[in-house]
């Protein structure tokens, strides 16, 4: 925990330090006595895997909760922050990962929100901040237009209003949380460019993260933290991808898992011309066709919000398409129900374990046994049986290394990663012809991403058509025998997954290959009016 | 197990204790009016009558299980919408339609052997009660109004076609009142040795155990909860909402229809117009306080018996009137629904993050979860 640059910056009081910040849970101490220090000018990483204690800290910064012990200082003066408007006042913003906006007003409408609190005043000169939205839009490289509707940004602007927000607000030091995981590479590089261009105008900027390679290509400094403890501070030139993810974890980390290479078989899932609807009536599947074949895994690649989610609701039941085919191993199985694709072989792994997943205020044995529970040896008739229950959730325990205190334990009380692997349990654990998986790995931390991968593969490898769906690129290229590209409800192109790169995929995933010469292979061309908006 | 069963009985505990004190503090300040000066042995004197009344004699026992039994049935009936997600407040509709099927039925069968007459006139009410129950479940499912609305509308569908029947059609032509003719041998016969005692308190008895075994033993009640706690998991699963929810509002109105059967059958013997009941909503707060588990609605439709089996001695005793009950049970709700100020005023600490909590109420408005 060397600090090469003391000379250079002693004499440069920190904007932000927080020293010696512990916060106990019953249970857990989320924070023990976690120091950071932040410079003007300075992006500084906030590395740690999910329940690290990052999300802990910052919301003692923000005023959200009340430190045990430790003191925080604002330019070498102690500051007590009794809540987050008292936090704004003294220049500390958050840009969290989920957006605080509401998509029908506008730009400016929601960087005004809660300024009448911040100001005291009642009116509002909308003149007046219009023009200064223009003029820092202008100065930090990002021009907006203050009377957009939110709701017609994309995400990649979404994020640039919140920041703008909070520049609006004489911000100066800006926290942001997890801000890529909505975004493209070539959106995250835009927003890393607004960043750096904050940092040289002597903003202080925080940034939680706990992917490594954007951690190493922003970071002035890198705080890891562990089990609420500073486990190590690097400079980005001094460390590497491996060390840090030793640091983060604990222990050595296979980064990439060893795909081997797949044979595949016969066609397993066969989905023609399918067109389906979201819950509005639009369109936002149009004409899709793909093939799974056994014993390969095809990976669709996409920004979220492309008609993913609507597809595979589409193939596993809990949409029904508007037109087009879906045949499973040779039966059109198009407009089943969940329960006749489950009991045709289909293992699907939601996107969103709390709503589709599982239900969390039931215990782990419970859970296991969500979609089978009237099959034996759980149920005979209609009578269900405790004990196979209990007998099958030890198992699962055991075999996927679900960390628990026992098999009744409300799923509520586990972590991401051990709620995901009761899921993947119940999901991998029985032959299936065709597994479905949805954001497997969304919110995971490094070890237990390195773990489901791994079932993964071995699910592939025993003759398993897997349809991998993530918005995460790197999971997509990891993983995948071949990639699918989606972009606004259409496949654009299909490209070898060991051969693919990640800025051809990520491009494509931005604009559908619009602006570039269509890749090899299966590429639809974007339609004139998609592509205008 | 300990610890859980704690933690499910300390805030129904408390509001009892809480609606307890409460109510001394009404009686305490309101007793001026009774002889012009402050007594503050008064709720003592109320209390201790309030016991006496209601578990003080053989009698009292007795008067205090027929007081109980259709609350633990309608109790039941809430209890079970509760766990399924919905909010059945139509309980009193399925309520009175039980009471009117079984007065009907018996009036028709009161000369026939009560072999016959008693479980055709149960029948009657029970299943006036299910398709009572059906027709809110029916709409939630195929069109997503809320139950919560459609039952209170029903529930005054139910009081008008009461008063018309009863008034006209099925009026006992030979009474001074406005009421249906006598159950005759339909009539519940009694425990032995007892006044009022009738069979009725044994069905509810059973219908605990029985309820239970449905929640937490079968597949249905496995799927009943799955629905309640989380009905996109449920269809994720492959479980049907919809049917489930039409399935579980039925038998929701079964168990009510058969609280208003067990009250005419058994206590009233015909239907006056008219006919004063407020069991169906009583069976909410019940529910509330039993924390829609079975055992909890046995034990919370005792105590709110007990209070009405006593309140006669009470104001004979100590001159409270028996609307003092009703006070009791409001605070106890009230009590309930803001466990914050419980959990503040005797310092417990919420558990966990509130993901543990069972879904005890309904947890949507409008139709937002798909189904």
């Amino acid at each position: 925990m060397t600090e090469p640059q003391t000379s250079a910056t002693a004499v440069v009081a920190p904007s932000l330090e927080m020293r010696g910040i512990t916060k106990r849970y019953p249970g857990v101490v989320a924070n023990d006595h976690i120091d950071l220090t932040v410079r003007p000018g300075e992006i500084h990483a906030l590395l740690g895997e999910n329940g690290a204690g990052k999300s802990t800290l910052m919301n003692i910064l923000y005023g959200l909760a009340k430190p045990d012990e430790g003191e925080i200082l604002l330019d070498g003066q102690q500051v007590d922050i009794s809540g987050p408007t008292d936090a704004i006042r003294r220049g500390i913003n958050m840009v969290h990962q989920h957006f605080m906006l509401i998509p029908v007003l506008t730009v400016a409408e929601n960087i005004l929100l809660g300024e009448e609190e911040l100001r005291g005043r009642i009116f509002l000169d909308r003149r007046e901040s219009r023009r200064r939205i223009r003029e820092l839009g202008e100065r930090f490289g990002f021009d907006i237009d203050p009377d957009e509707k939110v709701g017609r940004l994309s995400v990649g602007w979404q994020q640039r209003v919140e920041i703008l927000k909070a520049l609006y607000r004489d911000a100066r030091i800006l926290v942001l949380d997890e801000p890529t995981a909505v975004l493209t590479p070539q959106e995250t590089e835009e927003i890393f460019a607004v960043l750096r261009r904050l940092a040289q105008d002597g903003h202080s900027i925080v940034f939680i993260s706990h992917k490594l390679y954007e951690v190493m290509a922003i970071a002035d400094r890198i705080t890891v933290i562990r089990r609420g403890k500073v486990v190590g501070e690097r400079l980005p030139s001094a460390t590497d991808e491996d060390d840090l993810a030793e640091l983060m974890v604990g222990r050595e980390v296979q980064l990439t898992v060893d795909r081997g290479i797949s044979h595949p078989g016969d066609v397993v899932l066969d989905v023609r011309g399918l067109e389906v609807r979201n819950d509005r009536g639009r369109t936002v599947v149009h004409g899709v066709d793909l093939q799974v074949r056994a014993g390969e895994i095809l990976g669709i690649a996409g920004v979220a919000g492309n008609g993913q989610d609507e597809l595979v609701e589409a193939i596993t039941g809990l949409r029904r398409p508007a037109t087009g085919s879906v045949t499973l191993a040779g039966e059109d199985v198009a407009g089943s129900s969940p329960r006749e694709l489950h009991d045709r072989g289909i293992a699907f792994v939601p996107a969103d374990r709390h709503r589709y997943g599982c239900i969390l205020s039931w215990s782990i044995a419970d859970n296991l046994v969500l979609n089978d529970y009237h099959n034996e040896p759980y149920s005979r008739g209609v009578v269900m049986d405790e004990q196979a229950m209990r007998e099958r959730a030890l198992e699962a325990i055991a075999q996927f290394d679900i960390r628990t205190p026992g098999p009744n334990v409300p799923m509520g009380t586990l972590s991401g990663g051990n709620q995901q692997k009761v899921v993947v349990a119940r999901e991998l654990d029985r032959d299936v012809r065709l597994l479905v998986l949805d954001q497997p790995t969304r919110g995971l931390d490094v070890g237990s991403v390195e773990s489901i991968h791994r079932l993964t593969i071995a699910k592939r490898d025993s003759g398993t058509a897997v349809l991998l769906v993530s918005a995460e690129l790197d999971e997509v290229l990891e993983l995948s025998d071949r990639i699918a590209v989606m972009y606004r409800g259409r496949i654009v192109a299909v490209v070898d997954g060991r051969t693919a790169q990640r800025d051809e995929v990520g491009l494509l995933m931005a604009t559908g290959g619009a602006t570039t010469p269509t890749p090899t292979g299966g590429a639809t061309p974007t339609p004139a009016g998609d592509a205008a908006r | 197990m300990i610890q859980r069963l704690r933690d499910q009985l300390l805030i129904p505990a408390l509001a009892v204790v809480m609606g307890l004190f409460v109510g001394a503090i009404v009686m305490i300040v309101t007793s001026p009016l009774i002889d012009g000066q402050f007594q503050l042995d008064l709720p003592l004197k109320a209390y201790g009558a309030l016991i006496d009344g209601s578990v003080g004699s053989f009698n009292a026992i007795i008067q205090t299980l027929v007081e109980a039994t259709p609350l633990v049935l309608a109790g039941l009936a809430v209890g079970l919408g509760f766990k399924a997600g919905l909010f059945n407040i139509g309980a009193q509709g399925q309520f009175l339609l039980g009471a009117l099927g079984a007065a009907l039925v018996g009036g028709w069968l009161a000369g026939a052997s009560p072999w016959v007459a008693i479980p055709l006139a149960l029948l009657a009410g029970v299943i006036a009660g299910a398709i009572y129950g059906f027709i809110p479940g029916a709409l939630k499912a195929f069109t997503g109004a809320h139950e919560v609305v459609t039952t209170i509308m029903l529930n005054y569908i139910a009081l008008y076609i009461l008063a018309y029947l009863i008034t006209g059609p099925l009026r006992d032509p030979f009474a001074t009142f406005a009421r249906t003719v006598d159950v005759g041998n339909a009539a519940l016969p009694l425990l032995p040795e007892t006044r009022n005692g009738h069979i009725g308190i044994l069905l509810a008895a059973a219908a605990v155990p029985i309820v239970w075994w449905l929640l937490f033993r079968s597949t249905l009640g496995f799927q009943i909860r799955a629905v309640g706690a989380n009905p996109d998991a449920a269809r994720y699963a492959g479980m049907r909402p919809r049917a489930l929810i039409i399935l579980t509002m039925s038998v929701s109105g079964l168990l009510a229809g058969l609280a208003g059967a067990i009250q005419i059958l058994g206590l009233t013997k015909h239907m006056p117009i008219g006919y004063a009941s407020s069991i169906g909503f009583d069976a909410i707060a019940v529910a509330l306080l039993g924390r829609s588990h079975p055992l909890g609605v046995l034990l919370a439709a005792l105590l709110f018996g007990a209070m009405r089996a006593g309140s006669g001695l009470m104001q004979v005793r100590a001159g409270i009137p028996v609307q003092m009950i009703d006070v009791l049970q409001g605070v106890i709700l009230f009590f309930l629904a803001a466990d914050v100020i419980l959990r503040w005023v005797f310092r417990v600490r919420a558990r966990g993050t509130g993901i543990g909590q069972e879904s005890t109420v309904t947890r949507s408005y409008g139709g937002q979860t798909s189904i």
